[in-house]
């Protein structure tokens, strides 16, 4: 539980960090709450030179309503998400995913962008950015691109953000008064989810899946037949289609499937 | 007022809560140096060579050292079977020491063991009981020919009267491994000078590891102190001879200055010695109404890859108390110890026993199955009677020393509604959108309060009493020095209660001191739930002595006569005149002033040391009862509530007896649900995180109903039984047996711990059962 050497240099802004960033390459990561990344240098699973510490980065924690979505600075920690009151009035499902995000130490330190950033399809957050479609903002020395929540996640524990690159903010378009869920199946409450689902109803519903895939996906079958009106029974019966989750000592393939349809149900009930 | 019983505050807490404990990482010495292991990565390999030339080449990198560096001798253990301190030729398990690396400091020395390259021979590896025992197995120990290692067999199957039984059953049990992971990990700090060896360590019985390290390393004892300062848990695996424990004394000597070794926590799940990891055979035999006829046991002990003689040993505890609460005239044990590549097994909070009570109260509940008659009405049927104590068992080892089955039985009946549990049960299953409900309970008793002379010696302990000085200071105060090394027990507590009530003296005027072989006479420590019975049973002794000495000096100095004193509140007076009396601290002064004290005394005579032995281990019992919650769709399980009779004799803190009781009862329920140490198949740990390794917390624990019956112990004078390891024995199979009568309806008779939701979910699709 002692991480390997590295170089520690702190940014005090969202262009400082990037500069660090080109400079050192791909030696080098950003260390936002390290709660995903702290573990990992300890089992010695990943080894960077230098960490950039974005931490203090006031800038970059925010929550503010703009036109027809809120943004989410990527410093936000869990538990801003999880009190905020524009959140829980205009993105309900985000603040409430986030109060099922580890324990308080957690929620304190972790930050949504961190959590994005990281990749895990075990994580809760993905979900609910793929079920609410929402759009990330990511900045280069170059400039800021978007990317939509779709082809955000690439990869295993890999995303679209470069490694010269920094994620910015989240938008979610509000929700209004669509009904929402969020269903997460645990052995222990500090736990990730063995499996989990996210639900946005509207126009153009979202199903996002937790731990379904080894990358977060979003359950299109089930979506489909939601549009199309099918009977709940119905809907949840294709949860898991499609997809392809993975076998640990905790869930094997056959048992993830069972509970991906289980928990659609309930979400949907 | 007598404070044994009384709910009093633990004296312990102030230090604990207020962040001044001192564990022994907290100790900072002077030019202290650090050490790290180079761990195997393999389970079974030969090592070809080792290459520490880049590790050398680290700034900051004192030295590295493998076993020919060192030529150390093999640790303590089974003669043939050692485990020697840094792997020689061969590795065992994953994360057996490879090499040695010391350095400047805690980082440099976990960089620098990264860069020691071994090159290992992969073997083919054994990482269960069933793979070690097939004929073309890999053998661990080539010299003895199996990788079973010892083995006892019965003298007796009774298959007679199994053939001539009306009803027979069956059941192969699983007794899951688990890992103690106590909140503080091993440590130790080894400062070995010109005038001898000073050793802090997070261990459980300081006097058992002076007396073994200072034999290993041949020095004299007087030249060895070991200290162990605040321990953060240890569940019985904090008593064996892991390799830091000798390689740091040696490393300290040849280096000149203080070695410390602490461990991470990655390295305590693969270091700290397993517990439990049983298989056993269990068949009984019984008539139409449920009476016993004959119980027989084979049970296959996993060593892991050293066989540790604890270890070795626990068979011999479970199958000795196999026949539980239960008059059963034909038992047959037998056992077999086996190797197998993954870290060795030993002592866990309950050591052997709570295998022993959850194989015989899941064979109660077969019985009951079989003839389909209520499993509280087989177990009343077979209970030992009230009056039949001291009740001799099949085992040698076992003589009950009282108790009362029934009794406890009654009581958690009615701190439950069993009835109401049963319809909501009937309801439950009828309606789809309800959970199962599951009732379980265990009529449990364990072996505890070692012991009697002979019980602790087998295991290479100096003796089985316990040590008590207690020390009268001129002011009155007291401090008593104890051999029992508490890590979490609040000892400190309970035996200033017992003295404070002997001794006469306010409570906040004692002291208990322990954990430093420098200034305790002897000891033995804190393991077997045995401090209160008999390190506590001490306290009174030479409380007792030392308060008859004090009256014949208050006699004297009140011009009275020695039987006319009585001792209360602090002050010594004369029987009817209450008003001639003379206060503990005047006593306590003049017995150091030889003029005060009657001629035939002695100045400092209120000082007194016992070795105290008990005649028999005491036998705590009780009665739990377990309601789980069982999800229809995704098997979910769930301990809903949990009531808890027990009955350890005299109580001596009702609040630390209860403490005893959740914690083991939350370790219980973990075995049953939760807790399992795994391997996959090249015998690399797949559960060595807390991530992995699913301790449960508060959120998934029940509030417990809690109950009690009071059946003293003749074996001491206290009348206090142990409670330490009650809750793990009594807990898991209360809670399985409820996960089994929740799937009853489905056939299901048996379920392996941890029943874990991915396993119920299979027995409700139909699978296996
Ligand atoms: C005990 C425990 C329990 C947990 N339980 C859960 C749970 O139940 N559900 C759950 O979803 N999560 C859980 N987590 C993870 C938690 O949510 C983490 O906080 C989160 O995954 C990572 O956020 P962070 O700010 O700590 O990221 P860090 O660890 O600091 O970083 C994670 C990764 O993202 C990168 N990164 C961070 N910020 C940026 C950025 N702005 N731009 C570009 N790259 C960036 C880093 O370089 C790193 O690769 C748990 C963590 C712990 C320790």
């Amino acid at each position: 539980m002692i991480p390997a050497k590295f170089d520690y240099k702190p940014a005090s802004s969202a262009e400082e960090a990037i500069l660090l960033l080109q400079e050192y390459g791909d030696e080098a990561k950003v260390i936002a709450g390290g709660h995903s990344l702290l573990p990992l240098m300890k089992l010695r699973l990943a080894n960077p030179e230098v960490i950039i510490d974005i931490g203090e980065i006031q800038d970059l924690s925010f929550i503010e309503e703009r036109d027809d979505h809120i943004a989410v600075g990527a410093l936000t920690r869990h538990r801003l998400v999880e009190h905020s009151d524009l959140l829980r009035e205009n993105v309900p499902l985000l603040a409430h995913a986030a109060s099922h995000v580890g324990d308080p130490q957690v929620r304190n330190r972790g930050t949504i962008g961190g959590s994005l950033c990281h990749g895990d399809p075990a994580s809760d957050l993905p979900a609910v950015v793929l079920a609410t479609r929402a759009t990330l903002i990511i900045r280069s020395q170059t400039g800021e691109r978007e990317v939509a929540a779709d082809d955000f996640f690439t990869d295993f524990w890999e995303t679209a953000v470069n490694p010269a690159e920094l994620l910015m903010e989240i938008r979610f378009p509000k929700v209004g008064d669509q009904p929402w869920a969020f269903q997460k199946f645990s052995r222990r409450a500090q736990d990730w989810a063995i499996v989990g689902c996210a639900v946005q109803h509207g126009s153009n519903p979202g199903i996002g899946m937790i731990n379904m895939g080894s990358i977060p996906v979003r359950s299109s079958v089930a979506e489909e037949a939601l549009r199309s009106g099918n009977a709940v029974i119905d809907v949840a019966s294709v949860a898991d289609e499609g997809l392809s989750p993975p076998s640990d000592i905790h869930a094997e393939v056959d048992y993830r499937r069972h509970l991906a349809r289980v928990l659609l149900g309930r979400a949907l009930s | 007022m007598s404070l044994v019983g009384a709910r009093v505050i633990r004296k312990e807490d102030p230090n604990l809560i207020t962040g001044r404990g001192q564990f022994v990482d907290d100790v900072q010495l002077a030019g202290t140096a650090h050490m790290a292991f180079v761990r195997s990565i393999e389970a079974h390999a030969t090592i070809k060579s080792i290459d520490s030339t880049a590790a050398l080449e680290c700034d900051g990198v004192i030295g590295v050292w493998t076993a020919q560096d060192l030529n150390l001798a093999a640790l303590p253990g089974v003669p043939g079977l050692q485990r020697p301190p840094l792997a020689m030729g061969k590795v065992r398990f994953v994360g057996e020491a490879v090499a040695v690396v010391v350095a400047e400091d805690r980082y440099v020395a976990a960089d620098a063991a990264e860069l020691v390259f071994v090159d290992y021979e992969p073997l083919p590896v054994v990482t269960n009981i069933n793979d070690a025992l097939q004929p073309e197995a890999s053998l661990l120990f080539e010299e003895v020919g199996s990788n079973t290692v010892f083995e006892m067999p019965t003298p007796d199957d009774f298959q007679s009267v199994f053939d001539d039984a009306p009803h027979t059953s069956s059941v192969h049990i699983v007794n899951n491994r688990c890992a103690p992971a106590p909140m503080e990990t091993h440590a130790c700090l080894a400062d070995h000078g010109p005038s001898g060896l000073t050793l802090w360590a997070s261990f459980q019985a300081p006097h058992h590891l002076r007396n073994t390290v200072s034999g290993w390393l041949g020095i004299a004892q007087d030249q060895c102190r070991v200290i162990t300062p605040d321990v953060g848990g240890g569940f019985g695996a904090k008593v064996n001879w892991t390799p830091d424990l000798f390689v740091a004394p040696i490393l300290s000597k040849l280096l000149g200055r203080p070695v410390k070794y602490t461990q991470t926590r990655s390295e305590c799940m693969t270091q700290m010695y397993h517990g439990r990891a049983q298989e056993q055979d269990v068949d009984i035999a019984y008539d139409a109404d449920g009476q016993i006829l004959a119980l027989r046991v084979l049970v296959y002990q996993d060593c892991g890859g050293y066989p540790d003689p604890t270890g070795m040993g626990l068979p011999a505890l479970t199958t000795t108390m196999a026949a539980g609460c239960y008059v059963i005239p034909n038992v047959s044990v037998a056992w077999k110890n086996i190797v197998t590549n993954t870290t060795p097994v030993a002592a866990y909070r309950g050591a052997g026993r709570p295998e022993a009570s959850y194989l015989i109260e899941r064979a109660i509940d077969l019985i009951a199955y079989d003839l389909e008659i209520d499993p509280l009405v087989v177990r009343r049927k077979n209970f030992i009677p009230p009056e039949s104590f001291p009740y001799a068992t099949h085992s040698e080892i076992a003589v009950y020393d009282s108790g009362n089955f029934a009794g406890a039985l009654d009581e958690l009946l009615n701190i439950m509604d069993n009835d109401a549990i049963r319809a909501e049960q009937q309801e439950n299953l009828a309606d789809p959108a309800k959970p199962l409900l599951g009732v379980g309970f265990a009529s449990w008793l364990e072996i505890a309060g070692f012991g009697p002379p002979g019980s602790l010696e087998g295991f290479g302990h100096l003796g089985s009493w316990e040590s008590v000085q207690i020390r009268i200071q001129p002011d009155g105060s007291a401090i008593v020095y104890t051999g029992a090394s508490p890590h979490g027990q609040g000892t400190v507590t309970t035996f200033a209660q017992i003295a404070a009530d002997y001794l006469g003296i306010d409570f906040d005027k004692i002291s208990v001191r322990h954990g430093d072989t420098a200034t305790i006479p002897q000891g033995i420590g804190t393991l077997g739930s045995r401090s209160v019975a008999v390190g506590g049973e001490g306290v009174k002794t030479a409380s007792v002595r030392i308060a008859d000495r004090a009256k014949r000096i208050a006699a004297h100095l009140l011009e009275a006569n020695p039987d006319d004193i009585e001792v209360a509140n602090g002050n010594f007076s004369v029987k009817g005149t209450p008003a001639q009396n003379v206060s503990w601290g005047e006593v306590a002064w003049a017995s150091f002033r030889p003029l005060e004290i009657p001629e035939d005394m002695e100045p400092g005579s209120l000082d007194n040391t016992v070795l105290q032995q008990v005649p028999n281990f005491s036998f705590p019992s009780g009665a739990y009862a377990c309601v789980v919650e069982i999800d229809k769709e995704t098997g979910d399980t769930r301990v809903r509530d949990m009531y808890l009779v027990d009955d350890c004799g005299t109580v001596i803190s009702p609040m630390l007896a209860e403490g005893q009781v959740h914690g083991g009862v939350a370790q219980g329920i973990a075995q049953a649900l939760y807790e399992e140490v795994r391997y996959d198949e090249n015998g690399q740990p797949t559960t060595a995180t807390f991530m992995d390794y699913l301790i449960p917390a508060a959120p998934e624990l029940p509030n417990f109903t809690s109950g009690r019956t009071n059946t003293p112990t003749p074996n001491n004078t206290l009348g206090a039984k142990g409670i330490g390891e009650s809750g793990s024995v009594g807990a898991p199979p209360a809670v399985i047996n409820a996960v089994v009568d929740g799937l009853h309806h489905l056939g299901v008779t048996h379920v392996d711990m941890p029943a874990n939701p991915q396993k119920i979910w299979r027995i409700l699709q139909g699978g296996v059962t």
